[in-house]
This record gives structure tokens, C-alpha cells and sequence, in this order.
């Protein structure tokens, strides 16, 4: 069974280098990818009344684009160069989220971009790849 | 809640005499066409002084409370476990979590009156006036569970995702399943009451009590709040800036919070007074403490305040929680049913305790008893009016930042109050005459309109009308969930066979 390499893909530039990282060692070993994208969402947000009722409508949205805007395009460009992609979007924790979907597609690593978030913000909530570094349940690549 | 603030309102005099007689015509208007309906609803029951709508309310939650075997106290333990997520499918991350369902919902009912509602309970009937609303509020637990099941089952689902639902679409829904008539009939008067009730109790009431704070704290002109918020509202139900609502929705909860914690240090410092309070809460429940109406005016204090704050029975929170996509309708009145108990059993507690405790209400030494105003309300430290100041006075004999906080609060929980019931107001509004963006814009310009006129105005009448309307929702809602009560009781007994078998399983 060939490997899976699973790479969390948001459309960014960070993410574009994991995805480039990902693909050239994919084209090497024959492993398929699996691009996610992690849409950031708590349960413990607060929504009012009116967000509540819209809640499906604007989820169902929100799915739709990332899926046509961001990954369609990129999944029919490496399958246009011969290599087995599928896509998924989840909702919540970005970092456990990622770690889940390594156990349930079992995925062989986790390869990441890294912002290079620094200061305050970086200290107090953690960056992605920090937190993978300490949790992922498989080995994880962060790509510079 | 009403009578109560007649002091306040008096005093968020207006500016100029032309302007007031205008108010005093426009009141007196009201008054006379409305005053029917008004004391026709809050009249009193035959030979007592306990007003029959109170009465309504509260025999409701015992029939649900007897009919679903205690179903708040059964269920109070998996409710929570449902809203910290245990039961929810990852897959379905994204969607409404209960915990987002409950707090929606909440923000419509915590508010002014868990804050000057009670200290006015307290200020008629004395501490043993909490007794009776935390009993209250516990079987008001049993109202809302019922009525917000049958909000989820009887929903319209449209097709680009968004949903209706309340009372009026589980009456027609509900009685047509069940071949009984005049469902549409009560479901448009339903409709009715709850537009008017959410220009009023929804709105009115919030601007008058905001404004008449902030002026009495801040001196800030009545007009200029009352501006201010209805500039501020028409933002972001017609104009759309949901960033507002947002940050509102994240800081009322805090506040919420605060309040709570801040009620809790008062209590800690006054520690050796808790087993006091307590025997006087039981004392004043059981025995004649020397307010107006004995025992008896202790119970409907209580009574009356829960079922007005927590709005169990009313239909409203069904409104909210029937948004929210579950594949359970019993999950979502497990949720529900935590609201009375966090919005009475916790929070209106919370401030009754603060007053007791910071002895605010004035006992004769020798007697024990009471010392009754000259309007038949306790008299209390301060000499100020229940409501808003004498809670205000209470937190504020404790720290005396709490008064300015307090009025952040005001301002703040009126506010989101506001906004939630322009949503019910809007699903009443399109359920008469149908869903479309023109209609609901006529409503929400209504609404904002109604913001300035609450705020600016001492209008007595209209306060009690809104009041009025806002309790009539009671009259349909409980009728119908009488008769609909068999529906979720099937529901239920579905719900916990498969709980018990694992078919139902928790994901954490």
C-alpha cells in the first residue's frame, strides 16, 4: 500500500511550499496526497440569534469555495502531472484537527508550512506547526 | 417588572415641555385603547392578588414538570454533557453547537431583568421572594424543554439552508398533524403578540431602562442613548455590519461572567451572613415577614419574576433553538432547559442574595419585621427606587467601581436582548406575511424606530402594553403545547430507549 502524505493547504504561501515539498517527494516514493483544509471554528464561539439561523447556509458556502477556489485547482494540477490527490475540509482546531485526520486516513506524515509567526500573539495561542511538533501522532515536516 | 420602574421612567424627564406634552398625548392615547387589554391581562384571579397570566404561567410548567416525570432533573445531567460537546459529531464542526445554541438563546432572556427585575422582586416581597422564584424557575425548566423540542420538530426548512421556526409553526404544524382545529388562527395570533411583544418587552422596555441608567450614572441625555443605540441596532440587523453583533455577542456572555463572579466575592466576603440570608430567604417563604401580602405577596414576587425573566412558557426561545440543525429535537430541549435554571436558578439568585446580604432591605430591630415606604415596598439603605439602583447600591456598598460596571452592563444586556428579539420579532413578522428581504426590512426599520421612541419617552401605557403582548404569546403557547405535549412525550421515550441501547452514542 503506498504511503499517504497528508498537507494542510489554506492557499497561503506557507502552504504552497509545503504542497511543493510534499509533491516532489510524493513523484519520488509514489505516496498519495491528501490535502486539507482547516477551516478555524469552535464550538464555544458565541453566534447570535440571527448566525445561528444562517449557520448551515454560510458553513455550506464556506465549504464550497474552499473546495472550488482553493483545492479543485491544485488537486487537477497534480493530477494533471500523474500523482494520486484527494481533498478534504474539516472545521476546528487547525493543529488537532490535522492530528485526527492523520489517525482516520492513515496518513505516514504530516508535512506543514510554517508562517514564522513570531512576538506575542505566536507566545500565547501557539503557531500550527509548533503545536504538530509536539502532538502529531505521526512524523511531521515543516517546511521553512 | 413594569410597575416597578414608573420611578425611573418619571425621571428620565424629557427635555423641553413641547416635547412632553407630545409624549403625555401620544401616552394617553395608548391608554385609552389599550388599558382594556392591560388590565385584561394582568388581572388579578378572583379573590386573590395574584395576576392570572402569573397564575397561566405557572401551572403550565407544573403539568409539563408532572407530564415528563421531572424531566429537568432526570435530563440535567446529560444536558450538560450534551453542551460541553460529548454527543456532537466532528463531522458536523462547523455547524451550531449546542453550547452556541444555548448561549443564542440566552442572551435573549439574561438581561435587565435578572438585574432590576429581582431587586424589585425583592424590594415588594422581601427575601422570601427568592424562595418562590428559584422554585419557580426550576419548573419553568420543564416549559422550555417542551416548547423547544417541538420548535426543532416542526420547522420549515428552506432550500438554501436556513430555517423558521417557533410557535407559530408548531401550532399550525403540529395541530394540523393532529386534526385539530384553529391551529392557523392561534398561530397568527401567536404571531401577533410576539411583533408587538418584541417592540415592546424586547425593545421599549430595554431603550427605556438603558437610557434612564446611563443618564442617571452618566447624566448623558435620554435622547442621545436612545439615538445612539437605534443607530447602533439599525447597524447590524439592516445594515448588516455583523461584527457589531459579534463583538456584542462575545462580551455579553463576559459580562454575564462578571457579574456572576462578582456577586460570588460579595458573597465570600460576607460569609459569616450566607446562613442568615438563607434563614431569612426560608423565614420570609413560610412566614409573614411584614411585607404587603404576607407570605403570600412572597410567593408572587417570586413567581412573577421567574416566569417574566426566564420567559419559559412564552414561546420565544423556541424561536432561537429551532434554528439550530440537530438530528434530535430532545437534544435540543435537554439544552433549552438549562436556560431558566442558569437565567433564575443562578443569575436572579445571585442579585437576590447581594441585596439580602448587603442588608439593603431595612428590618425592624425589635420586630423582626420589614419597615414598609410609604408605597409599600421595603425601604431600603440608600432610599433609592427598586430596580436598577437598588442592586446598583447593593454591588456598590461592596466595591465602589460596581455602580459604573454595572451600567456597562445595563447597556450592554440591552442591547443584545434588542437584537435577539428583533430575530423573533422577524420570524412573527414573515410568518404573517411571508419571508422576503423587503418585508423583513419594513420590520426592522419599525424596530429601530421603536428603539428612540422607548428610549425618549416615559410611555407608561405603551411599556404595559408591550408587557402585556409579550405574556399573551404565554396564552397560545401553553394552549398549544397542551396539546402537542403527547408529541414530545413519544419524542422523549424514542430519544432515551435509544440513549440507553447505544444507538445514540457520545463521540468523546
Amino acid at each position: 500500500m503506498p504511503e499517504t502524505y497528508l498537507i494542510a493547504f489554506d492557499g497561503s504561501d506557507a502552504s504552497e511550499r509545503a504542497l511543493t515539498f510534499g509533491a516532489e517527494r510524493a513523484r519520488a516514493s509514489g505516496a498519495r496526497l491528501l490535502l486539507a483544509h482547516v477551516l478555524e471554528w469552535s464550538p464555544y464561539s458565541f453566534l447570535s440569534a440571527e448566525e445561528v439561523a444562517e449557520r448551515h447556509k454560510r458553513r455550506t458556502e464556506e465549504v464550497g469555495r474552499a473546495e472550488t477556489v482553493i483545492l479543485d485547482p491544485v488537486r487537477k494540477k497534480l493530477a494533471g502531472q500523474g500523482l494520486s490527490v484527494e481533498t478534504v475540509v474539516r472545521y476546528g482546531h487547525v493543529a488537532e484537527v490535522l492530528c485526527d485526520l492523520a489517525t482516520e486516513y492513515g496518513a505516514t506524515q504530516i508535512i506543514v508550512g510554517r508562517t514564522g509567526e513570531k512576538g506575542l500573539q505566536a507566545r500565547l495561542f501557539g503557531s500550527v506547526a509548533g503545536t504538530l511538533a509536539q502532538a502529531a501522532p505521526v512524523p511531521c515536516t515543516i517546511v521553512p | 417588572m413594569r410597575y416597578a420602574f414608573t420611578a425611573l421612567a418619571a425621571a428620565s424627564v424629557l427635555a423641553s415641555p413641547a416635547q412632553a406634552s407630545l409624549a403625555e398625548r401620544i401616552d394617553g392615547i395608548f391608554a385609552s385603547s389599550t388599558g382594556w387589554f392591560v388590565n385584561l391581562i394582568f388581572a388579578n384571579l378572583p379573590g386573590t392578588g395574584v395576576p392570572w397570566i402569573v397564575g397561566w404561567l405557572v401551572i403550565g410548567a407544573v403539568v409539563f414538570t408532572l407530564y415528563f416525570g421531572f424531566i429537568q432533573f432526570r435530563a440535567f445531567g446529560h444536558a450538560l454533557q450534551i453542551v460541553r460537546g460529548k454527543y456532537s459529531d466532528p463531522k458536523d464542526a462547523g455547524e451550531v453547537s449546542p453550547f452556541q445554541a444555548l448561549t443564542a438563546a440566552l442572551s435573549g432572556t439574561v438581561g435587565l431583568g435578572n438585574i432590576a427585575g429581582v431587586a424589585v422582586a425583592v424590594s415588594i416581597g422581601g427575601a422570601g421572594a427568592t424562595f418562590w422564584m428559584i422554585l419557580a424557575g426550576l419548573l419553568g425548566m420543564a416549559s422550555k424543554f417542551t416548547e423547544c423540542t417541538l420548535g426543532v420538530k416542526y420547522r420549515n426548512e428552506y432550500p438554501d439552508g436556513t430555517v423558521s421556526g417557533g410557535p407559530m409553526y408548531y401550532i399550525k404544524k403540529g395541530f394540523a398533524e393532529r386534526g385539530l382545529p384553529l391551529g392557523g388562527f392561534m398561530a397568527v395570533m401567536f404571531s401577533i403578540f410576539c411583533v408587538l411583544g418584541s417592540l415592546g418587552g424586547g425593545n421599549m422596555f430595554q431603550a427605556n431602562q438603558a437610557a434612564s441608567q446611563v443618564s442617571s450614572v452618566l447624566g448623558v441625555p435620554t435622547w442621545i442613548t436612545g439615538l445612539v443605540l437605534s443607530g447602533i441596532v439599525f447597524l447590524v440587523i439592516v445594515g448588516g455590519i455583523k461584527s457589531i453583533a459579534r463583538v456584542t455577542e462575545k462580551v455579553v456572555p463576559f459580562m454575564g461572567g462578571g457579574y456572576f463572579i462578582v456577586g460570588m466575592a460579595i458573597l465570600i466576603l460576607n460569609w459569616d451572613m450566607i446562613g442568615w440570608a438563607f434563614s431569612e430567604i426560608i423565614r420570609g417563604a413560610f412566614t409573614d415577614s411584614g411585607i404587603v401580602g404576607g407570605m403570600v405577596g412572597a410567593i408572587i414576587q417570586g413567581f412573577r419574576r421567574a416566569a417574566f425573566s426566564n420567559e419559559a412558557g412564552i414561546g420565544s426561545a423556541a424561536i432561537a433553538h429551532s434554528a439550530v440543525r440537530t438530528k434530535e429535537p430532545i437534544s435540543e430541549g435537554f439544552v433549552s432547559l438549562l436556560e431558566p435554571f442558569i437565567d433564575t436558578v443562578i443569575i436572579c439568585t445571585m442579585t437576590a442574595l447581594v441585596i439580602i446580604i448587603t442588608q439593603q432591605l431595612l428590618i425592624d430591630a425589635n420586630t423582626g419585621m420589614y419597615i414598609l415606604g410609604e408605597n409599600g415596598r421595603i425601604a431600603n439603605v440608600e432610599g433609592v427606587g427598586a430596580g436598577v439602583p437598588l442592586t446598583s447600591a447593593a454591588f456598590g456598598s461592596a466595591f465602589g467601581w460596581a455602580p459604573y460596571a454595572l451600567s456597562l452592563a445595563v447597556f450592554l444586556f440591552a442591547f443584545s436582548t434588542m437584537i435577539t428579539w428583533s430575530y423573533y420579532g422577524v420570524k412573527a413578522w414573515t410568518y404573517m406575511f411571508g419571508e422576503g428581504e423587503a418585508k423583513e426590512l419594513v420590520f426592522k426599520l419599525i424596530f429601530c424606530f421603536f428603539i428612540f421612541v422607548g428610549a425618549v419617552t416615559s410611555l407608561d401605557a405603551v411599556i404595559d402594553f408591550s408587557d402585556a403582548a409579550l405574556f399573551s404569546m404565554a396564552i397560545f403557547n401553553i394552549i398549544a403545547l397542551y396539546f402537542l405535549m403527547p408529541i414530545v412525550k413519544r419524542e422523549l421515550n424514542s430519544y432515551l430507549l435509544r440513549l440507553k441501547s447505544g444507538q445514540i452514542k457520545a463521540f468523546k
